[in-house]
């Protein structure tokens, strides 16, 4: 899944091997358990009852269904949504009916298996649904994002700065201001591309060369960058523009109110199926005033929880006078998931 | 007519050779020389009143002093030169500017708008105080005080009191007391968020604060002592002042 476009195709079957799609499954379904036992027990000590009753046939129920559709989650993807409902209801009661038969035989639970198959039914349409809901409800946040991507992202302050370094060059060192033209080009064709689309990892840092780049020409010795890149997998794919304003928050936050020469870290690794990256400037407590931070933050962390759900985090905190974003996100590429 | 003398501030090296390569393609309408540079705030108002300068292009986004603060102090100097502030993007100083008849530059600048600038400085010479003050209300971050015929800036953190003496006010930072040109009752009204007073001719930093001690007898008016982080000696609390005193220790 290269793309989450959910404008183009309206509807499109949660992926069942996201975390936080198996965890709200795993929740919602017991809380429908929770919710039949309670309203068909005379007392809470006989909804107790009846629930961990239930829980014995729900539970392994719903383990095997949600491993199964992990399993042929790749299948699922491919087909178009109606047809992908029908096999996830397929799956699911084809292994409600065989993990019921098996139960049923060695318990004594043989309640009915017409009943078992018409709740696991509803339960699935009842979850389609409100994946469905979900998924629309996010893309009008994916738009907005995309909006303040292309509004907030780079600071005016940057872009006239820039324009500024630019022009005191030309006459001296015309080279050095056409490079810089092409740099501002390039990151502004990025910022105006579709922030619904991932972008490949070496791209981004290539944005990121770019972007230090016009810094250094705008800020000189002051601006000293530590790249720590080798380990960085080019080809995982990330959603566009996370990195950058990071770089742009530690050079704005963490050189320009400083007199001296400071250094910004950047690094990326992979680690196993994860990738990792961190920025580090350093700190001026005085001037956290200079708004602008918390929501370049909140905008990157919006975006990685609509491409990764619960699987991305982002951190920050203050280590030994330095301030330290990491973002954590799992390492995937055009082919796939990581195996 | 002799050329203007200018000085630049800007932090930004290229931004400073770009005013400098406009002042030359403008020499012709008004000519000037650049008689200093700085890249900071604290540096700005140091150097300038040594430069003879008549005219200060002041980013206003440079590390450590706001600009409107460093024409603050520009302004009090005697032959204080005109102020021609320059900013990329600063909505709210924008604002403050225009509200407060100060006149600035947009980055990047033109030529014909700081040719006007230049000539619209000379005539109406330095900025005036109470205008500057109403573009940027807040205390300010450093309290000028007079060295050998310079300016020296203290940050407003590192003073731990103010001690009005009999015609000036002296200042005490942990390593060494300057003198100060302003009235101990003005300072207490622009940092009452800092300052407490602890007697009628004293203001203590609150954050200083270590505790109190019983003055030894025979002390007529103070019978409590203040102690302050990192001075040996205490200060005298006033009758007057003891009880909000006691009561500003009791909420810490």
């Amino acid at each position: 899944m290269t793309s989450i476009k959910q404008n183009d195709t309206p509807d499109a079957l949660p992926d069942f091997r996201n975390l936080g799609v198996v965890a709200r499954i795993l929740i919602a379904v017991n809380l429908m358990a929770l919710a039949a036992a309670l309203y068909s027990a005379t007392g809470w000590m006989h909804a107790r009852d009846r629930f961990v009753e239930a829980a014995a046939l729900v539970e392994p129920m719903l383990l095997t269904i949600v491993l199964v559709l992990y399993i042929v989650a790749p299948r699922l993807q491919r087909m178009n949504y109606l047809a992908g409902c029908a096999a996830v209801l397929a799956v699911a009661l084809l292994f409600a009916l065989a993990t019921h038969t098996y139960w049923a035989r060695s318990e004594a639970l043989a309640s009915g298996l017409g009943r078992t198959l018409v709740l696991t039914a509803i339960a699935v349409a009842l979850l389609l649904g409100y994946f469905r809901l979900r998924a629309r409800a996010y893309s009008p946040a994916l738009a907005e994002a995309r909006l303040q991507a292309l509004q907030a992202r780079i600071r005016p302050h940057f872009l006239f700065n820039s324009l500024n370094a630019v022009l005191s060059v030309i006459r001296r060192d015309p080279r050095r201001a056409e490079r810089a033209l092409e740099d501002l080009a390039d990151l502004f064709r990025t910022l105006m591309s579709d922030a619904r689309q991932f972008v490949r990892l070496a791209d981004e840092i290539a944005l990121l060369e770019r972007y230090a780049s016009l810094e250094q020409l705008r800020l000189g010795d002051r601006l000293r960058v530590a790249w720590e890149i080798d380990a960085a997998p080019s080809d995982a794919l990330l959603p566009p523009l996370v990195l950058q304003p990071l770089l742009e928050n530690a050079v704005y936050h963490g050189i320009e109110p400083g007199t001296g020469i400071g250094e910004v870290l950047v690094h990326v690794e992979r680690r196993g199926d994860r990738v990792l990256a961190r920025i580090e400037n350093p700190y001026h407590p005085e001037h956290q005033h200079r708004a602008g931070n918390r929501m370049a933050l909140e905008n990157i962390r919006e975006r990685l929880m609509l491409f990764f759900d619960a699987e991305a985090r982002i951190e920050t905190r203050v280590v030994d006078g330095r301030f330290r974003v990491e973002i954590e996100m799992p390492y995937r590429t055009e082919r796939g998931p990581a195996s | 007519m002799s050329p203007l003398r200018i000085f630049i501030a800007d932090d930004e090296a290229p931004a400073r050779e770009r005013l400098r390569e406009l002042l030359d393609d403008i020499a012709g309408e008004v000519p000037s020389e650049v008689v200093g540079e700085s890249r900071n705030g604290v540096e700005t108002v140091e150097r300038v009143p040594g430069s003879g300068a008549n005219v200060v292009l002041l980013d206003i986004q440079m590390p450590g002093i706001g600009g409107i603060e460093v024409a603050r102090h520009l302004s009090r100097l005697p032959d204080g030169p005109a102020v021609v502030f320059v900013t990329a993007h600063d909505r709210h100083a924008v604002e403050a500017f225009e509200l407060n008849a100060l006149d600035y530059l947009l980055k990047p600048v033109r030529a014909p708008r700081l040719a006007a600038a230049l000539k619209k400085a000379q005539s109406a010479g330095p900025p005036a105080a109470a205008n500057l003050e109403r573009a940027d209300a807040r205390a300010r971050e450093y309290l000028p005080v007079s060295e050998r015929h310079r300016i020296v800036l203290v940050p407003v953190a590192e003073v731990l009191f103010l001690k009005a003496e009999q015609k000036y006010v002296t200042l005490r930072t942990r390593e060494r007391e300057f003198l100060v040109e302003e009235s101990l009752v003005s300072l207490e009204q622009e940092f009452a968020d800092r300052f407490v007073r602890v007697h009628r001719n004293c203001l203590v930093a609150r954050a200083a604060i270590r505790g109190f001690e019983r003055a030894a007898a025979g002390d007529e008016e103070a019978h409590w002592l203040v102690k302050l982080e990192g001075l040996s000696e205490g200060l005298a609390v006033s009758r007057r002042q003891w009880p909000t005193l006691r009561a500003l220790v009791a909420d810490k």
